[in-house]
């Protein structure tokens, strides 16, 4: 099979792969070493498909790629419309490399209901991958709801004390709020007569929509509080906390890996790409939510005692960081806000996995628990102390490149604004760095700890690529950079119009 | 002699053409009759099965009578039913439902100990009345119709005999669904007399040609508060609840689809090819009160038939949703609405009414929990009706919100379509619960699950395939919704004149003239 006919049904594979085996796995006796190796085969396998995008992706291009439109219900003119840009392209591949380490983590962690964990865990992958491929407004809408389905199953069934409650409000909040972009969607499609993402955006842009001056704050609006949600954003974050402290460490992974950034995605591909005056327009309070969530997130996760909540809340304070370089309109801050979503991915995907590791050996996640575990857990403690410091932004790792884009690009906005921002930097490394030594310095505090057991081998198979992944991205950012910027100044084009319009009056 | 009689009698009796435009009414006749002379021949246990075979037979013979039907469209009976897409497709659905009702009765029958005869019979005969409701377009037939299929509805609803809850439950309904009716009646009696006929095509010229009169409005209402109490709409819905709770569960899967689905065939022929006055208001605030009032009830119920007699509310009001939205694409999506509502309330309360066993004892949500570890086909079953019922995707639920508020957008009904979507968030809740306690809690008391009987299984499979194919592969049924609404708005459009955009036609024609 040549190249481009593989280009052509790629992202279909890519998507439905994970579907194709959760499927599978349903036939599968309950022999649970079978059903974890195959699960593994099946992630790897994605992954190493998914690789073919970054690998065949031609650089330097601003629209989509892969692409592939094919007419699903004629009437409404549903299309199974696919494709990639540069925005996209990573958030694909961080899925795909997330996954196989979540199933490396739960390997011994989940002993119970192991084939619907797995099943659960790859259907979630499918309807993943599917948000960041749609292009089609209705197929985005499905992928986005069925991400909720198996994410409220494995906080509800796999989670810990309060699991049930976590898992109803998790679904409850998103459910309640991404109604209001079907309705969005319902009136994009009753006034254009199509659900093609780049079929709307060229009508609106050339102001072929009747009704769209009017309606145009409130479907801005619908979007945005779906994504707003999702993000999450700071008044409408309190939902994360809880699901993140009763999920599975595999189910936060991806929680915090990639399902956060399904809301972020879409602030930048919908909010600013169907809407740019909008988007201006409402700017100045989205920026100051943003700056609330980044210092007060930073504030919450310092004095949190639970480790995993500390680290939902340091969510909170990075996700305030993409959402802030997204409404900064620049160059800089675009690029930075998509690094800063990858770099959270894995930082923190990575940090859950580590609270997840020491919670399987002692059950809590109390910091006051414990203490000096720097010497019975060598590897580790070392192993945490990577992906701290990516996490908290040090120089030659991933968290600091995205900081410092967004800050910058925050900065040619308004000064103040990078000011601000810039405070949630001091601010994370000194939640992280005293969680760090609270848990790792000193003498040993609690007796027990004294007799844990440092990284199995199937946790160093999900950490280290992580930290592999956190150094890589921190010395050559150009790899990631250079199919997000020509994405980046397409999705910046339609406000260099709106900027040139307001000068030209 | 006979030479002269032949022309008489050939305008005065039917033609064989309209026998088959009535066809599956009458082979669904026929078997309801043989069941009920096969009956007393039969000793009890044989007779549960003989019975509900020839039951069953007679369904599907009915489905495959509408085939013939199918092919011979047009007026029949001196322009009392009409055989159009619209009425094939509901004859379709509603004989489709009484085989799953059928096949998921079989081992409620056995475990009951309910006498079979008339419970298969009534079956049939109701579907009698629901298949006709869909093709009669005459106002007195489509009474008659309706009456045919209530009256088997209360005469099943109080089938669990040593049951008070069943007792009560039937002549609560009858006594209701019979001032109900009579409303209705009271509506086709108004409307005769504002317009001067009961056959809808006439009635429809009648508004068209003139002012309307004010009697009309009030003959509209009534006829809606006949139909919205059959399909439960707010705020004709107090009945609902407690007709489930007491009905045989089987029965309430039943009442909640085929009567609905029949009503609302008659309330679209209505609202659309009569073009009602003043249907926006009624139908509007009927569609809001019934989501809401629907939902919230639905929050606090901890008896599954309640909770899903609420939804079954719930669900009228997105339905209604349609009604208010403009012909064609109201009408294909209420179509479409009503197909996949069926299979997956049916499928749901098949669970239900397997799972509750002998007596109904578990029908409360602590009976459900651990069902999902105690028998995952069956829970898993049930979470998929019940993430249908949500909406989510990849479920015919889930196009069927989709469409009916695409219909409502597109006719600038925005305020409805934010409550019907902020209601369909908020209905997630209590389905939720349904699944949380399967799957989440574990269970505190031994609740027995007998294995899934090879009918029930038929009948779960194909309510699945249903949910599931009309989720992802909505095209097919859709085009033909749209297909059949096209030709049932035209219907009532005037014929021979095409050009409505002038009011008076005469200087139309005095300028064209000169040209």
């Amino acid at each position: 099979m040549r190249i481009e006919d593989l280009s052509s049904v790629i992202l279909t594979l890519v998507t439905f792969l994970p579907l194709a085996g959760g499927l599978l796995l349903m036939l599968f006796p309950r022999r649970d070493r079978d059903i974890r190796i195959f699960a593994l085969v099946i992630s790897l396998l994605t992954f190493a498909v998914s690789l073919h995008l970054p690998v065949h992706f031609r650089r330097g291009l601003a629209g989509f790629q892969f692409e592939i439109d094919r007419p699903w219900v004629s009437t409404p003119n549903i299309h199974y419309h696919m494709g990639i840009d540069g925005i996209s392209l990573w958030l694909v591949v961080l899925t795909t490399f997330l996954t196989p380490l979540c199933v490396l983590i739960s390997w011994t962690s989940i002993h119970e209901r192991v084939k619907e964990f797995f099943i659960l865990l790859l259907i979630m992958e499918t309807a993943l991958i599917g948000v960041f491929t749609s292009l089609d407004l209705f197929l985005f809408y499905f992928f986005w709801e069925a991400t909720l389905i198996p994410m409220a199953l494995l906080i509800g069934i796999f989670g810990h004390e309060r699991k049930v409650y976590a898992a109803i409000k998790f679904f409850m909040y998103t459910m309640i709020a991404s109604v209001f972009m079907l309705a969005a969607i319902l009136w994009l499609y009753a006034h254009t007569g199509s659900f093609d993402f780049v079929v709307i955006r060229e009508q609106i842009a050339s102001g072929g929509v009747p009704g769209f001056p009017a309606a145009g704050q409130w479907l801005f609006l619908g979007f945005f509080l779906a994504f707003a949600v999702k993000v999450p954003l700071f008044p409408f974050h309190t939902w994360l906390p809880d699901a993140h402290v009763e999920a599975p460490t595999a189910g936060s992974v991806l929680l915090a890996g990639v399902l956060l950034k399904m809301g972020t995605y879409g602030l930048l591909r919908f909010n600013l790409g169907l809407f740019p005056e909008q988007s201006r327009h409402n700017a100045p309070w989205v920026m100051t939510l943003a700056l609330i969530g980044i210092i007060y997130g930073a504030l919450v996760a310092m004095v949190q005692p639970n480790m995993k909540k500390l680290i939902a809340y340091s969510s909170v304070s990075h996700l305030g960081f993409v959402v802030l370089g997204i409404f900064s309109f620049t160059q800089a801050g675009l690029d930075g806000a998509m690094f800063v979503m990858l770099a959270h991915g894995i930082s923190t995907g990575a940090l859950f996995m580590l609270a997840g590791i020491l919670h399987e050996r002692r059950h809590t996640y109390e910091i006051s628990e414990f203490g000096g575990l720097a010497s019975p857990l060598p590897v580790y403690s070392a192993s945490f102390l990577v992906i701290v410091l990516a996490s908290a932004g040090l120089p030659l790792l991933n968290g600091f490149i995205g900081e410092f884009l967004v800050l910058s690009g925050a900065f040619q906005a308004k000064p103040i604004y990078g000011i601000l921002g810039a405070t949630g930097v001091i601010w994370s490394a000194v939640y992280l760095l005293w969680m760090y030594q609270r848990v790792f310095y000193g003498k040993v505090t609690h007796a027990v700890n004294n007799s844990l057991s440092d990284l199995s081998g199937f946790e160093k198979w999900a950490v280290w690529p992580c930290a592999a992944a956190a150094l890589v991205m921190g010395v050559a950012p150009i790899v990631w950079l250079a199919a997000i910027d020509p994405a980046v100044q397409g999705a910046l084009t339609p406000f260099v119009r709106v900027a040139s319009r307001v000068v030209g009056q | 002699m006979m030479a002269a009689l032949v022309p008489f009698y050939s305008h005065a009796l039917p033609q064989s053409g309209d026998y088959v435009r009535i066809l599956p009414e009458i082979v669904l006749s026929f078997f309801g009759m043989v069941v009920m002379a096969m009956e007393p021949l039969l000793d009890e246990r044989t007779g549960q099965k003989v019975l509900g075979l020839i039951a069953l037979v007679g369904a599907l013979a009915g489905t495959g009578a509408t085939w013939f039907m199918a092919q011979a469209p047009g007026l029949a009976f001196w322009n009392m039913v009409r055989v159009d897409g619209f009425s094939v497709f509901f004859h379709v659905l509603v004989m489709a439902i009484a085989v799953v009702v059928i096949l998921s009765s079989y081992e409620y029958m056995a475990v009951q100990r309910i006498r079979a005869g008339e419970y298969y019979a009534l079956i049939l005969f109701g579907t009698v009345g629901m298949a006709l409701m869909s093709s009669a377009v005459e106002l007195v037939l489509i009474f008659i119709a309706l009456e045919i299929s209530s009256i088997s509805s209360y005469v099943l609803t109080g089938f669990r005999q040593h049951e008070a809850a069943s007792a009560e439950a039937s002549l609560k309904y009858f006594l209701l669904g019979s001032f109900a009716t009579a409303f209705f009646l009271y509506g086709v009696a108004l409307m005769f007399g504002a317009t001067g006929s009961t056959n809808i095509d006439q009635i429809s010229a009648a508004l068209r040609a003139g002012p309307i009169p004010l009697l009309a409005f009030v003959a509209v209402a009534f006829m809606f508060v006949g139909l919205g109490f059959k399909v439960a709409a707010a705020p004709f819905h107090v009945w609902t609840p407690d007709v489930y709770e007491g009905a045989p569960a089987p029965i309430v899967g039943l009442m909640s689809t085929a009567p609905k689905a029949a009503a609302f065939a008659v309330l679209l022929r209505i609202v659309f090819v009569i073009n009602v006055p003043g249907r926006l208001w009624l139908i509007w605030i009927s569609a809001a009160l019934s989501m809401t009032l629907g939902n919230v009830s639905a929050l606090v119920q901890n008896n599954v038939k309640r909770l899903l007699a609420y939804s079954s509310i719930a669900h009228a009001g997105y339905l209604l949703v349609a009604f208010a939205a403009a012909p064609e694409m109201g009408t294909s999506a209420a179509m479409f609405y009503t197909a996949s509502y069926a299979a997956m309330n049916l499928g749901a309360f098949a669970v239900v009414s397997h799972f509750a066993n002998a007596g109904e004892r578990y029908v409360t949500l602590e009976d459900y929990e651990g069902l999902g570890r105690s028998s995952p086909l069956l829970a898993a079953t049930l979470t998929i009706f019940l993430l249908s019922l949500i909406g989510i995707p990849m479920t015919g639920g889930f196009f069927a919100k989709f469409y009916v508020f695409s219909a409502a957008v597109k006719a600038h009904l925005i305020w409805l379509t934010i409550i019907g979507v902020l209601n369909s968030g908020i209905g997630a809740y209590y389905y939720l619960r349904i699944i949380v306690v399967m799957y989440m809690r574990e269970s505190r008391k031994a609740v027995p699950v007998s294995r899934i009987p090879f009918p029930l299984g038929v009948a779960l499979a194909a309510c699945i395939s249903a949910t599931i194919y009309l989720g992802i592969f909505p095209g097919r049924v859709l085009q033909y919704a749209q297909d059949s609404a096209q030709q049932l708005v035209r219907q009532s459009l005037p014929v021979p004149e095409p050009e409505p955009a002038s009011p008076s036609s005469a200087p139309v024609s005095a300028v064209r003239e000169p040209l």
